[in-house]
């Protein structure tokens, strides 16, 4: 355990002191969702019935930009494989560096998110959803990337790859984070959606380290 | 399982199966398509665009059953590293890709006619639509790496993470109501077409099960024959 916290300070101190790398995925975030004003025009009922989607989908995209830091960086300087060799179970050292990841962009994109939802003349009703929806969703976006990112380690272009292996992967996701905003805007109750996100999270935590764990050992071998 | 990991064993078994295999098929698909094309009777209310079924079902049937080989492949090559089993997820591919995207055409061709739209967002449709991005994100996958063996070990992982998708297919027309109509022939009871439809749909999908087969034999034997060429090269370069 305590191993566990010591990888997630210090990928959480090597993101902080290089800084750049969170700040560059909430502003990917926030302009992209602000294309959308200006592409399909600034009727505030259009925006309002988009909002979700808009701000889903950009999250989306934003948190898979920054999966290739996850373990590129390590694996390409050799740190991946003495966390291979340590006595720490591999798959503790997936859900420290998940969860690391996880307080450097999910984290932000939330903080990010009502001022986009703002923006795009989201409701207040709609908003607090969003947020629930997304402590929920965001996490899942992170556990499911880190399959991809460990499947592309050592891989010619890496980067277009995991999109293509990734966002298949994360529809679920959007489908039911759109879908427990729109209920809620609605008043038809975001309850059920919230719930299967919240059984997608449990099922992305059980499932996805361990799979990532797998990947990682193939990448390493 | 072992018998065929000696690739000189799997050459001769499957080069006495594939012309029986590939005869069977031709045979099949000839009395499949006519059956289907002028025997059985057009539909009271779709008429004869009805017969798009003959070649969509199967087509949508082959795509989900090549998967889940592809998938239980990946997991006997990740578990025993059967030599075969890497190869057979690799070749079994590109043909699942193929009935996908024959499922999603043939589809997109009968809703024009019936449903009045090439395409609705429906659980069914999006749940293949999602599958054909899968087949492609294997291949991209086993092919993206200089050495092929660790090509093929990171697409088996992603192969056994993308069958979660296979009974979310099966059961998106009981889960969701949709438009894309309910199962009517697998399901439990009898099924809720007559024999003169339900007779060229089984001969359809037994056409292309054989199909399948011919082509991945044909695609594993060519594989197994060209690392031995690269062998032999490799051993005649290194002298």
């Amino acid at each position: 355990m305590k191993r566990f916290f010591l990888i997630v300070r210090r990928d959480l101190r090597l993101a902080l002191r290089q800084g750049a790398d969170s700040m560059l995925v909430v502003a990917f975030f926030v302009l992209t969702a602000i294309l959308f004003p200006l592409g399909v025009g600034p009727d505030p009922a259009v925006l309002a019935r988009i909002s979700a989607g808009v701000i889903w989908v950009t999250a989306l995209l934003a948190s898979m930009l920054s999966l290739e830091r996850l373990f590129q960086a390590d694996y390409e300087d050799g740190n991946l494989d003495l966390l291979g060799l340590a006595p720490t179970p591999m798959i503790a050292v997936v859900l420290a560096k998940c969860l690391a990841h996880w307080l450097t962009t999910g984290l932000p994109l939330m903080v990010a998110a009502p001022i986009l939802a703002l923006l795009l003349n989201m409701s207040a009703g709609g908003l607090a959803t969003l947020m629930l929806a997304m402590v929920l969703g965001t996490p899942v976006l992170t556990l499911i990337g880190a399959i991809g990112a460990a499947l592309i380690l050592g891989a010619r272009r890496g980067g277009v790859l995991l999109s293509l292996l990734i966002l298949p992967l994360y529809i679920p996701v959007l489908v039911f984070g759109v879908g427990a905003v729109e209920a809620a805007v609605a008043e038809t109750g975001a309850r059920p959606h919230l719930q299967i996100l919240a059984g997608l999270l449990l099922a992305a935590l059980a499932l996805g380290p361990w799979a990532a764990t797998a990947a990682l050992r193939q990448a390493l071998e | 399982m072992y018998y065929l990991a000696n690739p000189n064993r799997f050459l001769r078994l499957s080069g006495t199966v594939l012309p029986w295999c590939a005869g069977a098929t031709v045979l099949l698909l000839i009395a499949g398509l006519a059956l289907g094309l002028f025997v059985a009777p057009p539909d009271y209310r779709q008429g004869e665009s009805v017969r798009i079924m003959y070649v969509h079902v199967p087509a949508a049937w082959m795509a989900l059953l090549v998967y889940s080989s592809m998938a239980a492949a990946s997991a006997v090559a990740l578990i025993w590293k059967h030599p075969l089993a890497d190869l057979t997820a690799k070749a079994a591919a590109p043909i699942g890709a193929c009935f996908t995207f024959i499922a999603l055409a043939t589809g997109a061709l009968w809703g024009q006619p019936i449903w009045n739209t090439w395409w609705v967002w429906d659980a069914r449709l999006t749940s293949m639509l999602i599958l054909f991005f899968l087949y492609l994100g294997y291949i991209a996958l086993s092919n993206a790496f200089e050495d092929p063996a660790r090509g093929a070990r990171a697409a088996a992982i992603l192969a056994l993470v993308g069958f979660v998708n296979v009974p979310i297919i099966k059961f998106s027309v009981d889960w969701w109501t949709t438009l894309h109509q309910p199962a009517s022939v697998i399901k439990i009871g009898t099924p809720s077409i007559h024999a003169s439809m339900l007779v060229p749909l089984f001969l359809m999908a037994l056409a292309f099960t054989g199909y399948f087969l011919t082509v991945l034999i044909l695609r594993l034997r060519s594989e197994i024959l060209a690392r031995k060429i690269r062998s032999i090269q490799l051993a005649r370069v290194q002298g």
